[in-house]
């Protein structure tokens, strides 16, 4: 792998497209197509993918305007990336407050009275939006571009440490893991609780994203490369299954050892689970180990529509979430048989292809277009997003 | 991955598709797959009052424990178990009790717990208890600790337990959270070694194998109150499966 790559790793964009795709079937409830998910099949889900990866472009694209512009550009430059998901962020909760004022308007089943009380905070809008606002209130499936928002607003300092000192910035990021876990430090949420997704456990990911990003994939690709350690890899990937099995199939829980159980359970998603990020690693070593960065086959078309969408992310997530609002919808109003949810699930995805590919095409556009530009502006990866 | 999830969707569809109809006496719409009220763990002091011929449940819970309407609690699943148990065994005198109250999570219902406990001295509590802490957003540590406490207490005040988790509600299903709470629930059970009644996964099942229409947005007490009553019946089924002997637990892995 050359030092400095200028090319695109277009692995990146694939299994991010792929992530997003995965998130869009995980966020639709009751969703029988989700079975192809991998968090079915092991301890870590498409979110660790999404943050890691956030975390290596964010590095890669303003590393290097950090490098050029230095530190006062990059970091307004972060802000205002961070600034954009924020918008991002309430425009999904309007559509989310008009769905849950409709379903409140014709909802009156006696069997759900209890379930109705989630309704409640309609009462006291001024109270909940405010809080929305404050990232304080965050509906269901709504915690990911709040954690990508602060994460991003903490970036530029770690990130000039990471530029002199990597290994250093990568220990920082584990002892503030560390410490997170010791003080059990979270972000209050609103109007109980803690934020879902704990920013100062998920950093860690993102921080060695971004890490790799800066020639920490290098480093480790001896390590990562060896037989032993695709073994080990996949012996890990062999025991989650086998947990996860025992979760579908509870009478094959007797087969786990109690102690076993003891150790591992529960396995905590909010403050990432050290067994979800070793999942998350097995799961790379894999896929690094199958997929070198050339092989030809990534420019094959049947990736592209993957690669499109993870070249989009936030637009193709934000996307992602308003239509599994719009699909769960269409299973409650008119049809939730299979293959509905089959129908609903590959529409989905269509429609992200779609608006993918519109906005790579409209980028294509500007680019042509007539103004001047300077050509230094922007070679293909910094003009990717984040 | 894929290739897996299409040889394990056929392999959960198969095991859907064709539930093994448990318990015959029951009527056919209660009917689910045997493995949602498999009985790992006995329930010794409900066996000894059997055998004493006097039993006494307490159903501590919040909204979803009831029904609206002026017989709501008469055909909400507590009575409804009561009515089951006796049908059952017609020789022992069975009192359910319901101490339900609207809104409370699980760690107000510790709080009370020994209170009620020593009021009424049941030999089996049915703790149903989940929704109002995933609408609330508790911390899940915090909602852990509380079901490990309230299960302590109630052993201690010389009683079995019983969890019921949520219920299946598909037109809030985008708005609750209930996953965490779900899986924390079975994990306490399978720790503390005491049944859950999966009412989750049970409802989830009558879905797909469309016996009730949990979809339906309209007004429908009568669905809900045959839903409350298989609710009760199956819980009835698990209670007296818990008290047999051993060795007539289903053997895991026997399919």
């Amino acid at each position: 792998m050359p030092p400095v790559s200028t090319e695109r790793d277009l692995r990146l964009d694939l299994f991010r497209g792929l992530a997003l795709w995965l998130i869009f079937l995980d966020h639709i409830p009751s969703n029988a197509v989700s079975w192809i998910t991998i968090r079915n099949y092991g301890f870590s889900d498409a979110t660790e993918i999404f943050v890691f990866i956030s975390g290596y472009t964010a590095a890669f694209v303003y590393g290097r305007s950090m490098r050029e512009h230095g530190f006062i550009v990059s970091s307004a430059r972060v802000l205002k990336r961070a600034w954009q998901i924020y918008v991002a962020h309430v425009f999904l909760f309007a559509i989310y407050l008009a769905e849950i004022a409709y379903v409140a308007q014709s909802f009156d089943n006696p069997l759900y009275t209890e379930e109705m009380g989630v309704l409640n905070f309609l009462r006291h809008p001024d109270v909940t939006i405010l809080q929305a606002l404050l990232l304080k209130f965050k509906p269901v499936n709504m915690d990911v571009l709040p954690l990508y928002i602060v994460l991003l607003v903490g970036f530029s300092p770690i990130l000039w440490l990471l530029l002199r000192r990597p290994s250093l910035g990568l220990i920082a990021s584990a002892v503030l893991y560390a410490l997170m876990w010791k003080f059990n430090w979270n972000i209050a949420a609103y109007p109980k609780g803690v934020w879902v997704f704990n920013p100062f456990a998920w950093q860690l990911l993102f921080v060695f994203g971004a890490w790799c990003a800066l020639g920490g994939a290098r480093r480790l690709s001896r390590w990562a490369g060896s037989p032993v350690t695709l073994a080990l890899a996949v012996a890990y990937l062999v025991f989650a299954f086998s947990i996860a099995m025992t979760w579908y199939f509870p009478w094959l829980a007797v087969y786990v050892p109690h102690f076993v159980g003891e150790a591992i359970y529960p396995i905590d998603k909010t403050n990432l689970d050290v067994l979800r990020i070793l999942h998350f690693i097995s799961l790379a070593v894999v896929v690094v180990w199958f997929v070198p960065r050339d092989w030809p086959a990534l420019k094959l078309p049947i990736f592209r529509p993957a690669i499109i969408c993870g070249q989009h992310s936030l637009e193709t997530f934000c996307l992602g979430v308003f239509l599994s609002f719009a699909g769960h919808f269409v299973f409650t109003e008119v049809s939730n048989r299979v293959a509905t949810q089959i129908v609903v699930s590959a529409l989905g995805i269509a429609i992200m292809v779609g608006a993918a590919w519109l906005l790579s095409w409209y980028k294509k556009l500007e680019r042509r277009g007539p103004g001047p530009r300077p050509p230094a502006a922007k070679p293909g990866l910094a003009g990717g997003d984040t | 991955m894929k290739m897996l999830g299409a040889i394990l969707l056929a392999w959960l569809a198969l095991a859907a598709v064709l539930p093994i109809p448990a318990w015959a006496e029951d009527p056919a719409e209660c009917r689910v797959a045997e493995n949602l009220l498999e009985v790992n763990f006995p329930l010794p002091k409900v066996a000894k009052a059997i055998a004493g011929k006097k039993l006494k449940v307490l159903v501590i819970g919040a909204g979803s424990s009831t029904l609206p309407g002026p017989d709501g609690a008469r055909k909400a699943f507590p009575a409804r178990l009561q009515n089951a148990l006796k049908e059952k065994m017609p020789s022992v005198a069975t009192t359910v009790v319901a101490d339900v109250k609207l809104r409370q999570t699980a760690g107000d219902m510790v709080d009370e717990m020994p209170a009620v406990l020593a009021a009424n001295k049941p030999a089996l509590v049915v703790w149903q208890t989940g929704t109002v802490d995933a609408m609330l957003g508790i911390d899940p540590d915090n909602f852990n600790a509380a079901i490990n406490k309230g299960v302590d207490i109630i052993r201690a005040s010389g009683a079995d337990v019983i969890l019921v988790n949520s219920q299946y509600s598909p037109r809030t299903d985008s708005m609750i959270a209930l996953a965490t709470y779900l899986d924390d629930m079975r994990w306490v059970a399978l720790q503390q070694e005491i049944p859950l009644f999966d009412r989750f996964a049970i409802m989830k099942l009558w879905t797909e194998l469309n016996t009730f229409d949990f979809h339906s947005a309209a007004n429908k007490l009568d669905i809900a109150q045959r839903v409350h009553d298989c609710i009760g019946r199956l819980l009835a089924d698990l209670a007296l499966g818990a008290t047999k002997p051993a060795e007539s637990l289903p053997i895991s892995g026997g399919r």
